[in-house]
């Protein structure tokens, strides 16, 4: 009741603060907006790819594609020296049928662009043979068609003359015709055979990995890092402002519990977390185009856990601030390590002792979460692993704070 | 005279090295106004703290409603008002009173009638839909005593209840408390106001953490031989 009585009064207290509310909800809009437009201008990227013992056709093919211009190299060693060199940013070389592709990939959407113009030009080469392919079995399918004509008119005469020479040379001519049109039908499949085995395409990464995505990627970790932010800054806040202007003592000094006072303001934060964790995901989804392979909800729901676990957290460095300014200094020391480690900054980079530290950062959970549910549609039910860490954060951290208010009240 | 609702027995408190309080003894029987003046940095506000069970005592003993505190449950029958004003800014003066209600456990049947008569007394009914955000110091001072007041509660601890409160005002809040003391309430109250001190029962001087004296106003004036309770101040502490 109590708990309920605390929740009513901090969100009145929030809905009320309009300039806050905005921020909580604009401004990661704003941030989003501003990183896709700035990380995804893929328009007008420049690439040039070197190509090793590719054919004629196929680099002239890529040649002919905007924004991309195609380098030949003899061999392998010249195309990675020119890579090194970041004058070209893939290599495309041809091992036999197949291809074998080497893509610098520092810049997500050159890899991109050097992929889709492959692609391409592969599939037009590929297409031109199939033209002629074509035109070759429809110029023997029209042969045969004369043949058969022929054939037929020889019948005709030859059944006007003698019945029984007829019958033998039908039986010859059927076996012909059989036989015509065995090779009709060898000579289609001969163009579906090779239309069918495309050559295979290995693609190597210099840096990361097909995932590198520059914004895909980090999309559900800045996600996370939004209501992570906010809700430790602003219930950091409120809670300091509660202890300096006295109305904790003064909630202290009436018979509720400590407890009361903890879950009462995850309560209401936690219903603005999820508020500003649905606004998210609808921008991202509407605004900015990225597709949501999983559930929404499960989004959601990982959110307002982690939403949960920044509330704690900041009630709990809030007891060691004495005014705003130094709640603000918890952003560079707490806030932004947090950020590294999340997984923005891939982590395989990283010494093993440093990605160690990776380990007690809440926002790398959520992130991996999020990340699952959003690009390979994991269900919310296969990620115990990283939601039972963020339970255990927050476990912990509330017990920390329930406690901790003792300070304040003995009992 | 019956149980006394508070009483302090050699109440030491320490923080850390600091003695605040080193040897306090204090009682407040049912219906009567006690008053604990002294200087800036006397304890006064730890004596406070103490009985409110925000702290525990160091030495001795704080009972009160003879249990040892601190309790939370007794915090239900208390009344406290603190030195600052403690409200919630964004919100109205009503919902104020209602929120610290509902914390205090009143019944939502009586919660209208708790917040009103409160209201009334501190002369706050007019203003109550009123943001706290833009009441003067003076209104903000009496919605937090009004809140004090909530629930009838039989012991009331006041922490400088008066000040900011103009003249007018302040009798009618005096009048209030000698209604609550003639109900047979009790109450502590600090305050820095000379002559508000001669309005309590009997008042404790607190200097360097220990009752210097804890008497009627009347019997420390004829003790310490001056005519009024600021003399006997100033003189305890000319003395000290």
């Amino acid at each position: 009741m109590r708990t309920i009585g605390i929740m009513n009064r901090v969100l009145k207290e929030l809905f009320r603060d309009k300039r806050t509310l905005a921020l909580m909800f604009i401004a990661p809009i704003l941030v989003m907006l501003l990183m896709s437009v700035i990380f995804n201008t893929n328009s007008s990227t420049d690439v040039s790819v070197g190509t090793v013992s590719v054919s004629q056709k196929l680099n002239k093919e890529m040649g002919g594609i905007k924004h991309v211009t195609v380098k030949s190299y003899d061999t392998k060693k010249d195309a990675k020296a020119a890579m090194d060199d970041e004058k070209v940013d893939a290599i495309i070389k041809k091992n036999g049928k197949n291809y074998s592709l080497t893509y610098a990939n520092t810049d997500s959407t050159k890899t991109a662009t050097v992929k889709l113009a492959f692609k391409n030009a592969l599939t037009a080469t590929s297409i031109n043979q199939l033209k002629s392919a074509l035109k070759q079995s429809t110029k023997a399918t029209v042969k045969l068609q004369a043949q058969l004509q022929a054939l037929q008119k020889q019948q005709a005469a030859t059944s006007a003359t003698s019945a029984t020479a007829g019958s033998a040379a039908a039986a010859k001519q059927a076996a012909a015709k059989q036989a015509a049109v065995t090779k009709a039908k060898s000579t289609n499949h001969a163009t579906k055979s090779s239309s069918q085995s495309t050559p295979k395409i290995t693609n190597h990464y210099v840096y990361g990995d097909k995932n590198t995505g520059y914004f895909a990627k980090m999309l559900p970790i800045l996600m996370g890092f939004f209501v992570f932010f906010f809700v430790f800054l602003i219930s950091g806040m409120a809670l300091l402002k509660e202890r300096t202007t006295g109305t904790l003592d003064r909630l202290l000094a009436t018979p509720v519990k400590r407890s009361s006072i903890v879950f009462g303001y995850m309560l209401s934060y936690g219903v603005l977390a999820v508020i500003q964790t649905i606004v998210i995901v609808l921008t991202t989804v509407w605004l900015l185009g990225i597709e949501v392979v999983g559930s929404m909800a499960s989004v959601v729901v990982i959110n307002l856990i982690l939403a949960l676990v920044a509330l704690a957290f900041g009630i709990l460095l809030s007891t060691f601030a004495n005014s705003e300014f130094q709640m603000m200094q918890f952003i560079p020391l707490v806030i932004i390590p947090q950020v590294f480690f999340s997984g923005i900054i891939p982590l395989d980079s990283m010494a093993d002792w440093v990605k160690d530290i990776s380990y007690i950062i809440p926002l790398k959970y959520s992130g991996d979460a999020v990340n699952d549910i959003i690009m390979r549609g994991t269900s919310i039910f296969d990620l115990g692993f990283d939601i039972m860490i963020l339970l255990i954060f927050l476990i912990v951290l509330t017990i920390l704070n329930v406690v901790g208010l003792k300070r304040y009240r003995k009992v | 005279m019956g149980k006394a609702i508070i009483d302090l027995q050699h109440l030491a408190k320490k923080f850390g090295d600091q003695t605040v309080l080193k040897d306090i003894n204090l009682t407040v029987n049912p219906g009567e106004i006690v008053g604990l003046i002294g200087p800036s940095g006397a304890g006064k506000s730890t004596v406070i703290k103490v009985t409110l069970g925000m702290e525990v005592a160091s030495g001795g003993s704080a009972k009160v409603f003879d249990t040892t505190m601190p309790n939370r449950e007794l915090l239900g029958r208390i009344g406290y008002m603190a030195q600052t004003d403690a409200l919630y800014d964004s919100l109205s003066g009503l919902e104020n009173l209602k929120f610290f209600g509902l914390m205090k456990g009143i019944a939502k049947s009586d919660m209208k009638k708790e917040v009103m008569h409160a209201a009334e007394v501190v002369d706050l009914t007019a203003d109550l839909n009123k943001r706290v955000s833009g009441y003067s110091g003076g209104m903000m001072r009496r919605l937090s005593l009004a809140i004090a007041l909530l629930g009838s509660p039989e012991l009331l601890i006041l922490d400088e209840p008066t000040v900011g409160i103009d003249p007018a005002l302040r009798r009618q809040i005096w009048a209030e408390l000698g209604r609550i003391r003639d109900e047979g309430r009790s109450i502590l109250i600090t305050t820095h106001v000379m002559d508000e001190a001669e309005l309590v029962g009997r008042v404790a001087l607190l200097l360097g953490g220990e009752v210097m004296a804890f008497d009627a106003p009347a019997v420390l004036k004829q003790q310490y031989g001056v005519a009024t309770i600021e003399d006997v101040f100033l003189k305890a502490e000319g003395v000290e």
